[in-house]
């Protein structure tokens, strides 16, 4: 028998030690985890959190990275709060600073932008659905990528509008990030933006601030925000093998 | 790893948890994931096309796939995004049927399920045979949302529901164990719920 070490197998489940709370919006609050064992993301990709209560009874969820992967300093995880979740309001309610919380990651291979797979680019979200869109625009300024980038941002009032301060700012560089919101329970703030839900008109409309058909559409958010973008965009003239999708569930 | 301050717990019953693989949650609804959007597919335009490799071995227009025999399946079902549900009741044509009015056994050990989106997914061919899986045609007696992947699913069970092609049109004998979609993408090529095989590192 060899008596060489044998490499142990890793559980793909680490602790990180969450570094960093801030509340974005009355119903999310961004969370900065430090890995034990630091990976880089791509754009898009998501992490799975594990919450084990003291009888062995355990808690999983998906959680989509909100921080460029070339942001450093641990990942940013922008998580709302389900009054009746069981998850969210574990986050909002006890997590502290200090606190050590089980995750695995990153996952996930297809809803991913890189700089690299270039623009036009079509992104639409609604509510945390914009937290991995979030991840590539902010992956797209770090990169000083030149791809052009428009965002669809459906949210239900002003002060819901996840990351607005950062997004408004990125607006008005107007160097190719072009930001759209719509508000469902509001009447819009900014001159271009809507106070509706997507329809056909807005993606048709908002594939007009792009100089050319979009290459790339991604979709995130709950299920029903996601089938109705999604329909809207075909109904828009969008080829539905360029669309990808992330659904959040019900 | 205890986390502070977790107690909650939505534990299930005591009764019911031999039914819940590792972490997976209970689900009364029924959510729906998918890659893309959801794809339209009308009968008078869907097809089932039984391959061996490139080269179709017989094809079915629906009015012939709904004359082949029909078997329920009424069985718990494990997605790979935690959640799992009890007791569902599923009607279709099992795959055992699908092969005996094609007049075959198994050609290889491997199968990619196609769909129409070009969805693809892998599953030995030994889980789909002998009563273990089947094309779907109605859920709960009705036939199956476009959302569940309607008009006709492919239904394996007692996998990670990933293998459970939407929009299935296919099923392809494949001499290697090619992988499709989603494992492509990072998840497991066999996808046991009951060893949390979720994504490739798994093992
Ligand atoms: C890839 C991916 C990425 C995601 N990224 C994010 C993200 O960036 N930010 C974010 O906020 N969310 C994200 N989500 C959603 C997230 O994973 C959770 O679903 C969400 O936080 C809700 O979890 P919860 O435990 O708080 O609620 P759950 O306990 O899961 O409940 C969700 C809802 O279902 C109902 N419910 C379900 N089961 C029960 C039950 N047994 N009893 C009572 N009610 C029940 C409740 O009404 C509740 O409102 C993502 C999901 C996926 C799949």
């Amino acid at each position: 028998m060899s008596a060489e070490p044998q490499p142990q197998p890793q559980s793909p489940w680490q602790t990180a030690t969450i570094s960093r709370i801030e509340k974005r919006t009355p119903r999310v609050t961004s969370f900065w985890f430090q890995p034990s064992r630091p990976f880089t993301h791509l754009a898009g990709q998501h992490v799975d959190v594990r919450l084990t209560a003291p009888d062995g009874y355990q808690a999983r969820r998906s959680y989509s990275i909100a921080s460029a992967p070339e942001a450093g300093a641990g990942i940013e995880l922008a998580i709302e709060r389900l009054d009746d979740g069981e998850v969210s309001p574990f986050f909002h309610d006890v997590a502290a600073v200090g606190d050590e919380i089980e995750l695995r990651g990153p996952l996930g291979g297809h809803f991913i932008w890189e700089a690299s797979d270039g623009g036009p680019v079509l992104l639409v979200g609604g509510g945390s659905g914009v937290v991995p869109l979030m991840a590539m625009v902010r992956h797209r300024g770090s990169q000083k990528s030149a791809a052009p980038i428009a965002l669809v941002f459906s949210a239900r009032v002003w002060d819901e509008v996840v990351f607005r301060d950062e997004l408004i700012r990125l607006d008005d560089r107007r160097d190719g990030f072009d930001l759209v919101l719509t508000l469902t329970r509001e009447q819009a703030r900014r001159p271009a933006d809507y106070s509706r839900r997507v329809d056909a008109k807005m993606m048709a409309q908002a594939m007009e601030r792009l100089p050319k058909a979009p290459r790339l559409a991604y979709v995130c958010g709950s299920n029903a925000f996601v089938s109705a973008a999604a329909e809207a965009l075909i109904d828009a003239g969008v080829p539905a093998g360029i669309i990808r999708t992330e659904r959040y569930g019900v | 790893m205890v986390t502070r301050g977790f107690f909650s717990g939505r534990r299930p019953p005591s009764d019911t948890d031999a039914r819940i693989p590792p972490g997976q949650y209970l689900e009364q609804g029924f959510p729906v994931l998918s890659a893309g959007p959801t794809p339209r597919v009308r009968t008078e335009d869907w097809s089932f096309t039984l391959k061996h490799g490139p080269k179709p071995i017989k094809k079915w227009s629906w009015a012939e796939f709904n004359a082949l025999p029909q078997s329920k399946m009424t069985r718990d079902i494990h997605c790979v995004t935690a959640w799992t549900k009890f007791n569902t009741p599923w009607q279709g044509v099992l795959i055992d049927d699908i092969l005996a009015d094609a007049g075959i056994e198994p050609p290889t050990a491997f199968t990619l399920a196609l769909s129409f989106d070009g969805y693809s997914t892998n599953v030995p061919a030994k889980d789909l045979v002998t009563g273990k899986a089947m094309v779907a045609l109605l859920y709960d007696g009705k036939p199956i949302t476009a959302d569940h992947g309607g008009p006709a699913r492919l239904l394996v069970p007692h996998l990670y529901f990933w293998k459970s092609a939407k929009w299935v049109n296919g099923l392809q004998f494949t001499e290697r164990d090619e992988p499709g979609f989603w494992e492509l993408h990072g998840y497991h090529m066999y996808g046991d719920p009951w060893r949390e095989q979720r994504y490739s590192s798994d093992s």
